[in-house]
């Protein structure tokens, strides 16, 4: 009998013509595709097409193809769908998988188109004006109060203004990605990029490594149901606490770090011995009900000398009443993740089945939290596949404060989407903890890359705010005029809040 | 007939045509003059201030406000309204006798104007809420008042309530302003504080009721600009009970200045501040204290800031207060000679009222031009002596008084 019956999926082609015979494709390959005898040999069945041999190699003498092996034609039965069920009658086992849903779901912000001034009211020119995009992350009173400071001004009654709120120099923050699922350098390009950026990034779950204390004033510290590398100093340290309910890419379920990826470093940051699988479990043991999750917010606040605390829920189907309840626990922002928001490693039928987009859960959770007059009361940070800063500018619309970037920004490290880390294996050292892969990131060269990605987008956001004449994001937020959608049915657009173009 | 015939005489309104210079169009055109020392003005100024900036309008809407003009009323509320038939006028004054007093209902004083079509049928009435339906409703006065405006403009077809104030009254229609300020006699009023507004609407069709100034109680705005942040401006205010269902900026403004002044007590130079906020850089280069209160405003109130081009002039038994936008897009100069404080988006109206100012400014992005009259009681609380609760809100957000301030054409 074959051992399979899954055909590879690509095709390493080397024009030998061209080949250097250097050996740098062997060395690069993370997946150990390459064997080499006088000149690379490559095993298919290994390929993930990440592209990192065909970047490295000198020649440029490599192509990956699409090994396009004929199925009889079944539009019920896809490839893939035929090929889950011959690994799954191989394995007896859940499929994994990793990064956002591939499926070919309708793409919300796809159809959303933004507007511009034309005429009655000008258009502004972010090259010869100031064009603000700096955002207050947390909390915000109803209003203002006052008292005259005896000068003949004002001054902030006691008690009152703004408190507790971190200060954003553009509305783009690194999503929680963990130590242990990336690598020690990937965390230290995130955190030195959010320093220099005036933004923060997120731990994730696996704990603060002593090598990003110098950053911590940019980082916010996740608590999540492991309860890893949590202790006070921990909470006292970041910027905001943040409380893992969710994910985007796993709605519902818990995670799971297998024990090779438990080095020393990662054992010691995440409080666990060494070689160990870091389980999470799917709820939080001390959170069964939304009381629940006001104490442990409570908890957290009390800890840290009251810093703000955020919630992370992945955008399911109540997200709105979900939102509101987390809110009034006590929640300084809600960060919402959309079903295309990715992941280290995820069954594949939690990642491409369960959830609702972002688009969709920030229309729902903003309009929510106006209908109560508690919109004021957090700051909504919205991820799940924000693609650029067309996305960002459409989600800020619909009535986002901020949004996290993680798949983009492991992009800017040099992911091309191969959906392979869960196996720990990843030839551009991300998502590995192997020393002879993680040293290919250059946390220097990690943080200009992504300093680079969010500047570029920042400055497309100043250019979208000048079209559409206004001069300052707040103006921009949550202001669902300015959009129109295309092609969507006349129940999304009501959901969205957006009229249709023409009207 | 609304008319009253018997007074019609021969006014002449090409004397302000020959007023205004020929020129490109653009945009509206406002004004704004109060005497600081209380002295009358006729209404006549305020015409001939709108009837140099013709040009910057296109016929479909021109009106005034003026206070003080009703000094034999000081303390009735004065209703302005437009009735599109005699049925709307009949529901309108039955809602009248259920919930005030009326010491005086008569037509609006007009004259014929040509260029002047189609008026709604103009009467005025001088009420006094019922003091035990005051108490049964445990409102204060200015809340029944704005109960009362709603539920005309809302649930009465076709009345529209122009104005609403004590001893002050809107005079607007679709026309150019020196025929609308023709057409309701203006130049027999005599005023502290008068406002003035010429429009060319590109948002709103042009009709009697959505021209300018736009009023609540004794507020009265009048707006040249389009406010780019409508959409965030309209939801924040949602989020209060606000419903801007009139479809103009004009609306949105008047309703932040209601929230921030009435509801939220932030003293009027914090109020235009919040709507025309300083940039993040200047707010950072203040010292601590300020820059604290200035942080606060655009944080909390980043949603109301009024975002586009705009000049506004909001009137008040008191004074008046011009305000550009933060970063200056459309015109608005401001003079001041003796106790006059005049402002308007060309300095040609105010020459045309005052020919020698002793001082004529630019008032700079977001700084506002604030004339108070002496020995009037100031209605905003901060900027002094007013306890705040003696101005209730006219949005309570309890079930017995308004919870939705909705004004439908």
């Amino acid at each position: 009998m074959p051992t399979s019956l899954i055909q590879p999926e690509f095709r390493v082609k080397i024009d030998y013509d061209k080949c250097h015979k250097c050996g740098r494709c062997v060395q690069q390959c993370g997946w150990g595709v390459y064997d080499f005898n006088e000149r690379p040999i490559p095993d298919d069945s290994k390929c993930r097409a990440c592209h990192r041999c065909v970047t490295f190699c000198p020649a440029h003498c490599i192509t990956i193809e699409k090994n396009t092996l004929a199925y009889r034609d079944n539009d019920n039965w896809s490839a893939d769908a035929r090929k889950a069920v011959w690994r799954q009658a191989e394995t007896g086992g859940v499929l994994l998988t990793s990064m956002g849903n591939p499926k070919p779901y309708q793409r919300v912000f796809d159809h959303l188109v933004l507007d511009a001034c034309q005429v009655t009211n000008p258009s502004i020119d972010p090259l010869r004006e100031p064009m603000e995009l700096r955002t207050y992350l947390g909390r915000k009173p109803d209003s203002v109060e006052v008292e005259p400071d005896g000068k003949g001004g004002f001054k902030l009654a006691e008690g009152a203004g703004l408190a507790n709120n971190i200060k954003l120099d553009t509305p783009i923050i690194f999503s929680p990605m963990s130590y242990g699922s990336v690598s020690l350098n990937v965390h230290k390009s995130l955190a030195m990029a959010a320093e220099r950026l005036g933004t923060l990034m997120n731990t994730g779950e696996g704990g603060l490594h002593e090598d990003l204390y110098p950053y911590q004033d940019h980082v916010i510290v996740q608590v999540a149901s492991g309860r890893f590398g949590v202790n006070p100093d921990y909470l006292n340290r970041g910027a905001a606490m943040e409380i893992k309910i969710g994910q985007g890419a796993k709605p519902g379920i818990g995670g799971h770090l297998p024990g090779e990826k438990i080095n020393k470093e990662v054992s010691g940051t995440r409080m666990i011995p060494q070689g160990t699988d870091a389980i999470s479990p799917a709820p939080h043991h001390d959170i069964y009900s939304i009381e629940d999750l006001r104490q442990l917010i409570y908890s957290l606040k009390e800890a840290s000398g009251y810093k703000p605390v955020g919630v992370k829920i992945a955008a399911v189907h109540n997200v709105a009443a979900i939102a509101s309840g987390i809110v009034r626990a006590g929640a300084d922002y809600v960060y919402l993740d959309g079903f295309k928001g990715g992941t280290g490693a995820a069954p594949q039928v939690i990642r491409d089945h369960i959830g609702i987009p972002i688009e969709v859960a920030i229309a729902a959770v903003d309009q929510r939290l106006r209908d109560e007059g508690i919109r004021n009361q957090a700051s909504i940070i919205a991820a799940g596949s924000i693609r650029s800063s067309a996305d960002l500018a459409k989600a800020i619309a619909l009535g986002a404060d901020v949004c996290a970037i993680g798949s983009a920004a492991l992009m800017a490290l040099g992911c091309h989407l191969c959906q392979s880390c869960h196996t720990g294996s990843c030839s551009w050292g991300i998502t590995t903890q192997k020393p002879e892969l993680t040293r290919r990131i250059d946390p220097e060269w990690g943080a200009e890359r992504l300093v680079n990605l969010v500047h570029a987008w920042s400055h497309e956001l100043q250019e979208i705010l000048g079209a559409l004449g206004v001069n300052a994001v707040e103006s921009l937020r949550g202001s669902r005029e300015r959009l129109r959608s295309i092609g969507l049915d006349e129940q999304m657009n009501r959901v969205l809040g957006v009229k249709p173009a023409g009207l | 007939m609304p008319y009253d015939l018997e007074r019609y005489d021969t006014f002449d309104v090409r004397r302000y045509r020959e007023e205004s210079p020929f020129k490109i169009h653009g945009g509206c055109g406002l004004m704004g003059m109060c005497d600081e020392s209380g002295a009358l003005r006729s209404g006549e100024d305020a015409i001939l201030a709108m009837a140099v900036q013709h040009d910057r309008g296109n016929g479909l809407g021109g009106g005034f406000a003026g206070y003080g003009i009703y000094p034999e009323f000081p303390d009735h509320f004065a209703f302005h309204m437009m009735y599109h038939d005699v049925a709307a006028k009949e529901e309108a004054e039955a809602l009248f006798d259920q919930y005030f007093t009326v010491d005086l209902a008569e037509p609006m004083p007009t004259r014929p104007v040509k260029g002047i079509t189609d008026a709604p049928l103009l009467w005025r009435y001088f009420l006094k809420p019922y003091e035990n339906k005051l108490e049964q409703a445990e409102l204060s006065a200015e809340d029944y008042v704005v109960h009362v405006v709603m539920t005309i403009n809302s649930s009465v077809d076709g009345a529209f309530v122009a104005s609403s104030g004590k001893n002050m009254g809107a005079f607007k229609g679709v026309g150019y302003p020196e025929e609308i300020g023709h057409f309701f006699r203006l130049e027999e009023y005599a005023g502290h504080t008068w406002v003035g507004h010429n429009r060319f609407p590109t948002n709103t069709p042009g009709w009697w009721g959505g021209a300018h100034p736009f009023t609540l109680l004794d507020w009265s705005i009048v707006h040249n600009g389009e406010i780019s942040s409508y959409g965030i401006n309209n939801r924040y205010l949602e989020q209060f009970g606000y419903k801007c269902a009139l479809g103009t900026d004009t609306e949105v403004a008047a309703y932040l200045f209601d929230l921030m002044l009435r509801r939220h007590k932030l003293p009027l130079s914090l109020a235009c501040k919040a709507l025309a906020s300083p940039l993040w850089d200047d707010i950072d280069r203040m010292p601590e204290d300020e820059a604290a209160v200035m942080r606060s405003l655009r944080a909390v109130y980043g949603p109301g800031m009024l975002n586009g081009p705009f000049a506004i002039v909001l009137g008040f038994n008191g004074g008046m207060v011009a305000l550009n936008d933060r970063i200056k897009l459309r015109p608005l100069v401001a003079a001041r000679s003796g106790d006059t404080v005049m402002v308007a988006s060309e300095e040609s109206a105010i020459r045309a009222v005052i020919p020698e100012p002793e001082h004529v400014w630019a008032p700079k992005a977001g700084e506002p031009v604030i004339a108070r009259v002496k020995d009037m009681e100031w209605p905003i609380h901060g900027d002094l002596h007013l306890d705040a609760s003696a101005i209730s809100c006219a949005v309570t957000g309890t079930d017995q008084s308004c919870d939705t301030v909705e004004v439908n054409a």
